[in-house]
């Protein structure tokens, strides 16, 4: 056993501390000491996306840093994109577009598009697939994703809060 | 699985950092980006009983422009060298290269250092880090000492630093204005590590002949290669097709690939033949863009 740390953390605004081990994941963190399971585990290695979240508005793979290394930091989940019931631009036009099936990798796609959209708000079809590369769907084949994408970067702003 | 137990230390300056690497030893491992290392964790490949995070270590991160050299701290992101203009200005076949590296999730977080250090012989920066002759400053209880990328990059996964010494440092000479950079690869999928890939860049004289040539492979050996034999045959000509064809086959002489699950030696041998052609033409036409093909 090592010793164990104070995480103090602010996921989708509401401040959360817990005494974890070191070796805590940040991934297991949000799903089991912060009940916050709509960020999921795919892989545990990196490489299929599932776990992506925001911290301090910068795109990470959960599973890839410690809760330990959170601490004082700012978090975005798939829980914090939803304006109280109504999903956002971004959530809508994956639903409107039929984007997903089981929705396992959803919540990693959404928060990595929502960087995405941020820093390209009008991106092309390469742009669009590069930044799709970094997260596996098993179900849908990509084309719907692809098209959610696009309606919701043509979405107008004002329509909703922006992605 | 999930990570065995470990001690966890997150010093705020590089000092500290390396007091806690000699006081460990052999049992510690610097943390960067965990790009690399958290995987192997995760998957108990490694079993570190001490993480010293040098996320904190704010002076470990920046990227600034000296006469003659790009100079980078070894905590700077992947993320940072791909957007930054003066990377773009002076060093461009780094620009070139590090879209290549995974997706940008990952070079969000993953470093510079941490891909330098951590070897892989598939990783793009170490090749571009060969083919610049850039210069590795490692840091440890004896003080720093520098190290040629050539000498830098011993095999796979496995460096010149010790293990009490810390990259601290890395310095890419700059290019002159006009020089032209391509970088090549081919891999199993766009964002994938790459099988096999070529960087080059080519300095013209006013007559278009080839003034200065550096061109390294990655994916074919323990560590990257520089591609000797096939500069000589650039050097002082004009980049037309029958000299690059003769270039591109000379690349095999100084690669020393090794067969493996994901490819045959003679495979990758004509690969990095492929990929040489592949970033001579692009400097041909121009020297824009990355070139990316799939398998
Ligand atoms: C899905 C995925 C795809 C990827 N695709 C690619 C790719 O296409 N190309 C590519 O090149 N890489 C790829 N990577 C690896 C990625 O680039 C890593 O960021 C990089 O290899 C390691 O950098 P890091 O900062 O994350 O280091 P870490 O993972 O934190 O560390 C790696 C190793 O280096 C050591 N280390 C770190 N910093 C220092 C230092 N300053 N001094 C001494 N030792 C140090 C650590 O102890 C560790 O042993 C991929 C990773 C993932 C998860
Ligand atoms: S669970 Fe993190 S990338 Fe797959
Ligand atoms: S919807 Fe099932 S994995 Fe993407």
């Amino acid at each position: 056993m090592t010793a164990r740390r104070d995480v103090r953390v602010t996921v989708n605004g509401r401040a959360y501390t817990r005494n974890v081990e070191p070796r805590m994941l940040l991934v297991d963190f949000l799903r089991h000491e912060c009940g916050l399971t709509g960020t999921h585990v795919g892989c545990a290695h990196g490489v299929c996306g599932a776990c992506t979240i925001l911290l301090d508005d910068v795109s990470i793979r959960s599973c890839l840093a410690f809760a330990v290394q959170a601490e004082g930091k700012e978090i975005t989940t798939v829980e914090g994109l939803a304006d109280g019931e109504s999903p956002n631009a971004l959530q809508r036009a994956f639903h409107e577009n039929h984007a997903l099936q089981c929705g396992y990798c959803t919540p990693g796609f959404l928060m990595s598009l929502t960087e995405f959209l941020r820093e390209t708000p009008d991106p092309n079809e390469a742009q669009i697939r590069e930044r799709l590369s970094g997260n596996l769907c098993r179900c849908t084949g990509y084309a719907n994703i692809v098209r959610a994408v696009r309606a919701a970067a043509r979405r107008p702003r004002d329509e909703d809060c922006a992605p | 699985m999930k990570p065995a137990p470990f001690e966890y230390f997150a010093p705020e300056t590089a000092e500290e950092a390396l007091a806690l690497l000699a006081e460990y030893g052999m049992d510690a491992r610097p943390l960067a980006g965990g790009q690399s290392l958290v995987p192997l964790i995760n998957m108990r490949m490694a079993q570190p009983a001490v993480l010293v995070d040098l996320n904190h270590c704010c002076e470990l991160a920046y990227l600034r422009e000296e006469e003659k050299m790009l100079v980078s701290g070894p905590m700077t992101r992947q993320r940072e060298l791909e957007i930054s203009n003066t990377v773009r200005a002076h060093c461009p076949l780094i620009a070139e290269a590090v879209p290549h590296m995974g997706h940008a999730t990952i070079r969000n977080r993953g470093t510079v250092g941490g891909s330098l250090s951590h070897a892989d012989p598939s990783a793009e920066l170490p090749g571009v880090a060969v083919a610049l002759d850039a210069e590795m400053v490692a840091d440890g209880p004896n003080g720093r000492r520098t190290v040629p990328a050539t000498e830098f990059f011993l095999a796979e996964l496995t460096t010149a630093l010790e293990p009490d010494e810390v990259l601290r440092e890395i310095r890419f000479p700059k290019a002159p204005s006009g020089s032209r950079a391509a970088f090549a690869e081919v891999g199993s999928h766009f964002g994938g590590l790459a099988l096999v890939g070529v960087a080059a860049r080519v300095d013209l004289d006013s007559a278009g002949r080839c003034a200065a040539v550096a061109l390294a492979a990655i994916g074919a050996g323990e560590r990257p290669a520089r591609l000797s034999s096939a500069e000589t045959v650039l050097m002082g000509e004009v980049l037309g097709e029958q000299v690059i064809a003769e270039a591109s086959e000379a690349a095999v002489i100084d690669v020393d690939p090794l067969a493996d699950l994901h490819a045959t030696a003679h495979w990758r041998r004509r690969a990095v033949v492929a990929m040489t052609a592949r970033a001579l033409r692009e400097i041909a036409d121009g020297g824009e863009g990355v070139a990316e093909v799939r398998r």
